[in-house]
C-alpha cells in the first residue's frame, strides 16, 4: 500500500512585534515554524500561538480575505495575513501591527480609533445593513453597518504616508466611505458627507501617493474616491460662487 | 503584614499611539509607484528650494563687479558643476511633471489611471533630460 504523500515543509523564521499593555516599548520575538509552501502568515501565527507562545495576540476570523480583521504589516508591506503566503516572503518574516492606528497589544490595534473619523462626522457615511430576518445581534452591538467593497481592515490607513504624519487627517477609509455616499446617496445625507470630506484635514490633505489604493485588498480604491470628492467639492464651490445649478449638490 | 512590599505602579493599559511620522514618507518597504512619486516630490522640492537660495547668492555676485562674476562663470563651467546642473534639471523635471500628475489627478481627472500618467510623464522627462544633458556637455 502506497504511503500517503506529505507536502514538504521548510523552517520559516518569524520576527513578531510584541508589546503588552504597560510595556514601556515594543520588542521583536523570534519563532521558527515548519510550514509548507501553501501556508500563509496567519497560519504561521496560529501555529506559534498554539505550539510556542499562547500569549501572542492578533486578530483574525475568516481566513479568506473577507472579514478584514487580520490586517498587519508583513516585511513592511500592509497586507491581510490570511492571504499572504510565506513562500513569497523569504526566510525571515517580520510581522508588525498596522501603523497609524493605536496599538492595543502585540499585533492588535484599536479599531475604535480607526472608526473615529466616522463618529466625528456623526456617522453620516455608513449605511445600515439589512438584517437577515430573525437573526440576532451580538451582545453590545446595536446596529450593523457596512459600505460597499471596503472590508474595513485599516490597511489603507496604515499605508497612507499622510495619515502617519497628520493625526487630524480623516484618512482614506472614511473618505472612501464619504465618496460612496456622494456617488450613491440612497437615503444618506450627501451634503453632510461632502462637508465632512471638504476640509484641510479631509480630501485636501491627501498628497496623491495612492498607497491606499495600492494596498487595498478589496479594490475599494480610496484614492480615486478622494479625488472624485475633490472634484465634487470644487464644483460645489464654483456653483456657489457663480450661482450656477444646485448649491453644493 | 508589616513586611509587605508596596504595590507596583499600575501599568497604563490603554492603546498607545504608533504613527510612522514623516520619516515614514521615505520608508522604501512595500512602497508603490505613487508612493515613490510622493517621496521624490518632497526630496526634489527641498532641493529646488535650496537651489533658489543658492541662485540668489550667485546673483548677488553681480553686485561685486565684473571680476567676481567672471570668476564665478569659470567655476560654473567646470565638470562637477555641470553634473550638478544635470541633477538640477532632473529635479525640476521630476517635480514639475509629477506636479502635472498631482494637479490632474487631484481634481478628479484620470483618478484611476494615475500610475500610467506618472509613467508617461516620466518617459517624457527622461527624453528631455537626455537632450538637456547632451546640451549641457556640448
Amino acid at each position: 500500500m502506497a504511503e500517503p504523500q506529505t507536502t514538504p515543509t521548510r523552517p520559516v523564521r518569524f520576527r513578531v512585534h510584541r508589546r503588552k499593555a504597560g510595556d514601556s516599548g515594543g520588542r521583536y520575538d523570534s519563532f521558527e515554524v515548519q510550514l509548507d509552501e501553501q501556508r500563509t502568515v496567519l497560519d504561521g501565527l496560529v501555529a506559534i500561538r498554539k505550539e510556542q507562545d499562547p500569549s501572542l495576540t492578533f486578530r483574525h476570523s475568516c481566513f479568506h480575505a473577507s472579514c478584514g480583521t487580520c490586517g498587519m504589516r508583513v516585511n513592511g508591506a500592509d497586507v491581510l495575513a490570511c492571504v499572504t503566503k510565506v513562500a513569497d516572503l523569504g526566510p525571515t518574516v517580520t510581522v508588525e501591527p498596522l501603523a497609524n492606528i493605536p496599538l492595543v497589544s502585540d499585533l492588535v490595534v484599536d479599531m475604535g480609533a480607526f472608526y473615529g473619523p466616522f463618529s466625528r462626522a456623526g456617522r453620516p457615511l455608513l449605511r445600515e445593513s439589512e438584517l437577515v430576518p430573525g437573526s440576532q445581534r451580538a451582545e453590545g452591538i446595536d446596529v450593523l453597518t457596512r459600505y460597499e467593497d471596503c472590508i474595513e481592515c485599516g490597511i489603507c490607513v496604515s499605508a497612507c504616508p499622510l495619515t502617519g504624519s497628520d493625526p487630524r487627517y480623516a484618512g482614506p477609509a472614511a473618505l472612501c466611505a464619504a465618496g460612496r455616499v456622494i456617488e450613491e446617496p440612497r437615503d444618506a445625507d450627501r451634503l453632510a458627507a461632502l462637508r465632512f470630506a471638504d476640509g484641510s484635514h479631509g480630501v485636501w490633505r491627501c498628497h496623491v501617493a495612492y498607497e491606499c489604493t495600492g494596498a487595498c485588498p478589496s479594490n475599494a480604491d480610496p484614492g480615486a474616491h478622494i479625488m472624485r470628492l475633490r472634484r465634487a467639492a470644487t464644483a460645489g464651490r464654483f456653483r456657489r460662487w457663480f450661482g450656477v445649478g444646485r448649491a453644493a449638490r | 503584614m508589616s513586611g509587605q512590599r508596596p504595590a507596583a505602579p499600575v501599568a497604563t493599559a490603554g492603546p498607545v499611539e504608533r504613527r510612522r511620522g514623516w520619516t515614514g514618507w521615505f520608508d522604501p518597504r512595500g512602497r508603490r509607484l505613487g508612493g515613490w512619486a510622493f517621496a521624490l516630490n518632497r526630496l526634489t522640492g527641498l532641493g529646488l528650494v535650496a537651489y533658489l537660495y543658492l541662485h540668489l547668492g550667485v546673483l548677488f555676485l553681480l553686485s561685486q563687479g565684473p571680476d567676481g562674476w567672471d570668476a564665478f562663470v569659470d567655476v560654473a563651467l567646470s565638470p562637477p558643476i555641470l553634473v550638478m546642473d544635470v541633477v538640477l534639471i532632473f529635479g525640476m523635471l521630476l517635480h514639475g511633471l509629477n506636479g502635472i500628475r498631482v494637479g490632474l489627478v487631484g481634481y478628479g481627472m484620470v483618478a484611476t489611471r494615475q500610475g500610467a500618467l506618472f509613467v508617461g510623464l516620466m518617459i517624457i522627462g527622461a527624453i528631455v533630460l537626455l537632450a538637456a544633458t547632451l546640451r549641457v556637455f556640448a
